[in-house]
Formats: C-alpha cells, structure tokens, sequence
C-alpha cells in the first residue's frame, strides 16, 4: 500500500516561494492566476495492508517528523499498489 | 567548566563554536555526536551549533530534533543546564519544541551572509550579563531560514515575558537592511519561559576574535561561564 503525504504551509503563514512562482508565472503571460501557495509531498511504501492502520501509522509518522505543527498542516492519502 | 557541544552530520560550526570555547573556557569542549544517548550530568553549559544538519532535509534542524542525542537534551533543559542553539542550532531546537515558533525561508528567498546588529534586549539573563541592556552588538549571519515566525499569540506573550534575547537593529554604520530575513518583530534571538535556553539566528562565535569578525560575540560565551562558576 501507498500512502501520499501532503503537507501544507497553515493559512496565514507566509510563503515566499509560493510568491515568488506566483510572480514567475505573471512574467511568463499566464493571467489569471491568483495566490500560489507551495507545499510539499511525500509517497511512502508500506507493507501494512489495513487501511486503518496504515492511515493510522502515517498519522503518526506526520505528527512526528513529517509536518512542523507551528507552521504546517497535513493530509493523507491511500492508494493500492 | 565542562561545555557540551553536540555535532551532528552537517554541523559546519563546530569548529568555530569549539576554537572560541576553548580559548574563553581554557578548556575544550566535550564534543557530542548526534547517536550519543548521553551528556554528561556535570555539564555546565550546552552549545548546539550551526551548519546544515542532515542537509536541511525536509526542514532545517527536522532530523536533527528527532536525533538520539535530543531526549538527553531536552532533559537539561528541564534541569535548567543553560544551552545555546545558534543558527541551525536555533532551528534545530524550537524543531524539538524547547523553544516556540519556527524558521521560515528568508523573505528574499536568498542565502544572506553578511554582518547585521543586534540590540540586546536585557542584559539580566545567563546568555547576557557581559552585555549592557539596549547596546547594539554586530555578528555575522549566514543563513537561508532565518524568518521567525510564530503566531500572534506566541508573540505577543514572547514580547510581554521578556523573552526576546536579540533584534536586529539599524545603528550606526549602515550594513544594508537591519532585518536581513523578514523575521517577525525583527526578531533574531529568543528565550524559553526560564530564560535558560537561548536560540539566535546570528553567529557570536564567529564574532570572537578582532582579527576576524570583531569581539561582539564574546560577552556572550563570557556570560554564560561566569554564570555558571
């Protein structure tokens, strides 16, 4: 099972790399577009097959390491093989 | 005077961090690899030091909070041993939650290396004592994630406790925006609740010698060894 980890800067955080691919963007002629915020992901392989416990399982891995709660915000995805 | 000075792979300030320790304590450092589990119960203060632990992966100082060395960190921080994360040391500590907030990449998105000044906020704490309140001390920084930010809440109880140790300042000769990072409140260095645990984004012990950087990071390794004797 695979498990997709997004994690998101919180709202009212500032992100300047987000800024600055809006701004990349504008040069480049692409009207249109509003606010671009940046954020990352992170696939992880598991051999759990439960479904419960591997969302379970990441959760914890995401309150652990893999989002900062001061700044950030995650959300998790499941997909089979 | 027994110093702990923690090293993790990517520490690149170490070094500096050790040749101004020795020179101010007469003594070396203990130097702490990030697997140890232990530092020494005797230690008399703590310096977690700058560079790009675990490569900056994931998050500066991500990897690092989380290293075996942290629990034996985090447990002198609750008996009240004095430490002082610098840089990435900074980083690393408010990742491991002894400190609040965090670091976001610069405003500008750039790598800023260059000498900025401080003001010191109070000259009353284990770190500050060899400073006079309000004096504006120039150190060098070097770093991509120097932003503090921290919610307005946090913020708010930081600037009313006192706890701001450091902001950055324009006095006398101009060395280019006093901010170098769009940290919140121009925030460069803070304290825990106790005032035991101090991280600041500039580098004092690159500021420890007048053949290189100037002295103005002195009185704060002096501070600390007078305050623990």
């Amino acid at each position: 099972m695979r498990a997709i980890v997004q994690v998101r800067l919180k709202e009212g955080v500032l992100d300047p790399q987000g800024k600055a691919i809006e701004a990349a963007l504008a040069s480049l002629g692409f009207s249109g577009v509003g606010s671009v915020r940046q954020g990352k992901l992170i696939e992880i392989e598991l051999s759990e097959t439960d479904p419960d416990a591997a969302r379970a399982e990441v959760g914890r891995m995401a309150d652990i390491l893999l989002a900062n709660p001061v700044i950030e915000t995650w959300s998790v995805e499941l997909a089979g093989k | 005077m027994k110093v702990a000075l923690l090293v993790f792979p990517g520490s690149n300030c170490d070094r500096d961090a050790r040749v101004a320790l020795t020179r101010l304590c007469g003594t070396a450092p203990l130097d702490i690899w990030h697997a140890a589990t232990e530092i020494p119960g005797d230690t008399d203060f703590i310096v977690v030091p700058g560079g790009f632990s675990h490569g900056d992966y994931l998050r500066p100082g991500a990897m690092a909070a989380r290293a075996a060395v942290t629990p034996a960190l985090v447990a002198h921080a609750g008996r009240g041993t004095p430490i002082v994360g610098i840089c990435n040391g900074f980083q690393i500590l408010t990742e491991c939650g002894l400190l609040p907030g965090a670091l976001m990449r610069n405003a500008s998105l750039r790598f800023v290396a260059r000498d900025v000044h401080l003001k010191v906020e109070r000259a009353d704490t284990a770190f500050t004592s060899c400073y006079r309140a309000g004096a504006c001390a120039r150190m060098p920084v070097a770093h991509m994630d120097g932003n503090y930010f921290a919610d307005d809440e946090t913020l708010a109880r930081l600037e009313g406790e006192g706890r701001v140790a450091f902001r950055y300042v324009g006095c006398g000769d101009t060395l280019g925006p006093a901010n170098p990072n769009g940290s919140a409140h121009d925030i460069a260095g803070i304290y825990n609740e106790a005032l035991t645990v101090l991280g600041l984004m500039p580098h004092p012990e690159r500021a420890c010698d007048r053949r290189t950087g100037g002295t103005d990071g002195v009185p704060l390794f002096q501070s600390l060894i007078e305050w623990v004797q």
